[in-house]
Formats: structure tokens, C-alpha cells, sequence
């Protein structure tokens, strides 16, 4: 395990363009001239987050329901087929996460699909294949504005596996 | 099993394109919408105009540097599960939604008699005690409007609880949107 220090340009990035990416044609150039530094700067302070592993993308956030139509789902699996079953679950590239949780229910995954007909065929696919029976649990309101979330950099070091 | 999820109108194949094409990042180069104009056989003037039509209709949420906050410390997270009554569920989830440690806020249907809550929040935090302790902050404020069920709604044996802390234990697959690509 090793640990790599963010640079205050680095900081500085993460915690102001968690929204506000500038949309133009150079947006680098505009966070250059944002924070006072150069083109360049900005570009490799970036390259080394992502080289780091610090950032998960850069580009557009998409909502799931209005860019296809998406819903949460837990299933309570057995400790012995927990492997087999998330396996099964994973193979599916219309599953972007997946976790393991502690509860009777304890596999939770996201599943995106182009529209809710392709949605419901995922879900039964997965019903079939694994034998268990899916809780569906779509959301029915946003109670907030995503804007990101905010890092506190007060011990700022990044840890390395 | 049943599958309610709204669908907003269908998006044009370019439309359905532009997302494959982005969802997992733009290069990060100087000019990346000059990259993403070339990939849809666009300008580069109607692809910022595509990008700001997504954003006028909510397609796009955002457009950021996204963090991996596993990466930067923030490595428990708990689901936090409420079961509150549907009166006060919009007002409420609203409270809990501006709390600076809660990345989502979302009502969810319940599935008696196996699952009660209705109110879901997501907490972030750098240990374990502190998302122990968001969650009691949540716990405070909601304290008036929890339900408490008889044990006629639960499984037999079962006693359901007002809410829960749904901590992971391992991260089995994570990836940004995928849509299937139409043959």
C-alpha cells in the first residue's frame, strides 16, 4: 500500500468541478484561466488523478431514468452462493453496481436498460437464472439536487492498494 | 416482481449514440468535444448544442470531474432505510436530502411483508463511527414521523424495525451508466 499527496490544484479541482465542468470547446483552457494557472497545469494535475485512480471519469453525469430507465434491486442469498449468485448478477453489462451488504438482503445492484420493457426482461433473466426472487425498488422521487459531494481534504493523502 | 419506472420520450439514435459514446468519460485531452464532434460526424458548435439540449432536459445531470471517493478516504458508506409515514415522506425527504453528508435521498416502494422502508439515504464517511453517527442525526430528525408496525404486517416471527443501516461489505462491480447498444 502506498499513498500519493494531492496537490492543492488538484484539491481545488475535485471540490469545484463536481459540477460546472465548463462545456466549451477547450474546457481545460477555462478552468486554466478559472484558477489562475496554465492549460497545461490544469491537464496533468488531471491525467495524474485519473492515472491514481482519484477520479472515476471526466464528462457528463447522466440521469438514469431519463437517459433509459433504471432501478435498484436486492436479493437475500445464502452465504454459500453469495459468489455464484453476484457472478451470475455481474454478467449482465446492464448491472452497473453491485454491492455486498450486511442484511437478510444482501446483494444490492443497479440495473440500466435502454427502456422499461429491456428492464423488466433483465430482471426476469436474472430471476431465471438464479432461482431467487428480486425485490424491485425503482425510485419514485429525488429528494436531492445531485451537485456532487464535497471532499474534505483536511487529511489529504490518497491511499494506494 | 413488477417493474414502474416513468419513461421520458425516446431519444433519437444519435441522441442514444452521443451517450454510448460518453458515459464512461471523454478523453481527457484539450479538446474533447472536437474528439466526440468527429466520433458522431458533427461540428464541434452542434455537438456543445447537444450537450446543452441534454442538459436543458435533464438528461444530463452534470457535467464534472467525478472523484472515486473510495480513492479519497471516503471508504464506508451506509444505506441508511427509513420507514416513514407517506403523508410526511415528501416534506422530510426533502430535510434529509440537504444534509451535507447524504449523497442520495430517494423514496422506494415498500414490499410488505419483507421489506418496510420507504425512505432511502445514502452516507459517506472516512469510519465507521462516523456514519453511525449521520445516521443518528437522520434518526433525530425523523423521529416524529417513523411508523411503528404491529407485528400483524411482518413475516411470522419477524418484528419489523422503524429503520436500518445497510452497511457494504464488499464492492462486487461498479461502472458508470451502460445503455445497450440497438442491433
Amino acid at each position: 500500500m502506498s499513498e500519493f499527496t494531492l496537490t492543492r490544484l488538484q484539491q481545488q479541482i475535485i471540490n469545484r468541478y463536481q459540477k460546472g465542468f465548463p462545456l466549451v470547446a477547450q474546457p481545460y483552457k477555462a478552468i486554466a484561466k478559472e484558477l489562475a494557472v496554465t492549460e497545461q497545469q490544469v491537464l496533468l494535475a488531471i491525467e495524474s488523478l485519473d492515472q491514481h485512480g482519484a477520479l472515476s471519469r471526466v464528462g457528463a453525469v447522466f440521469d438514469h431514468k431519463k437517459a433509459g430507465a433504471s432501478t435498484l434491486a436486492a436479493m437475500a442469498v445464502s452465504p454459500q452462493q453469495l459468489d455464484k449468485v453476484a457472478a451470475i448478477v455481474n454478467q449482465f453489462e446492464q448491472v452497473n453496481h453491485n454491492y455486498e451488504r450486511e442484511h437478510e438482503y444482501n446483494l444490492w445492484f443497479v440495473v440500466t436498460a435502454s427502456d422499461s420493457d429491456a428492464l423488466e426482461q433483465v430482471l426476469q433473466e436474472i430471476e431465471l437464472l438464479t432461482g431467487l426472487s428480486i425485490l424491485v425498488l425503482p425510485m419514485e422521487a429525488s429528494y436531492h439536487i445531485d451537485l456532487g459531494f464535497n471532499i474534505d481534504f483536511s487529511s489529504s493523502t490518497v491511499t494506494e492498494h | 416482481m413488477s417493474v414502474s419506472t416513468s419513461q421520458s420520450k425516446e431519444l433519437t439514435p444519435l441522441e442514444r449514440q452521443y451517450i454510448l459514446l460518453t458515459q464512461n468519460g471523454l478523453p481527457i485531452v484539450e479538446k474533447p468535444y472536437h474528439w466526440l464532434a468527429e466520433q458522431l460526424d458533427l461540428t464541434v458548435e452542434q455537438t456543445l448544442a447537444m450537450t446543452e439540449s441534454f442538459k436543458e432536459r435533464g438528461i444530463i445531470r452534470r457535467i464534472a470531474a467525478v472523484p472515486n471517493h473510495y480513492k479519497l478516504g471516503y471508504q464506508f458508506n451506509g444505506m441508511t432505510v427509513w420507514d416513514i409515514s407517506d403523508e410526511h415522506a415528501s416534506e422530510f425527504g426533502r430535510l434529509v436530502g440537504q444534509l451535507p453528508f447524504v449523497s442520495h435521498c430517494y423514496l422506494r416502494p415498500r414490499h410488505l411483508p419483507s421489506w418496510n422502508y420507504n425512505l432511502f439515504a445514502m452516507v459517506h464517511g472516512t469510519t465507521q463511527d462516523e456514519i453511525q453517527k449521520y445516521r443518528s442525526q437522520i434518526k433525530d430528525l425523523l423521529q416524529d414521523v417513523l411508523v411503528e408496525r404491529s407485528s400483524n404486517d411482518a413475516n411470522q416471527g419477524n418484528t419489523l424495525r422503524s429503520n436500518d443501516m445497510l452497511t457494504s461489505s464488499k464492492i462486487l462491480k461498479k461502472t458508470g451508466l451502460r445503455l445497450k447498444q440497438k442491433q
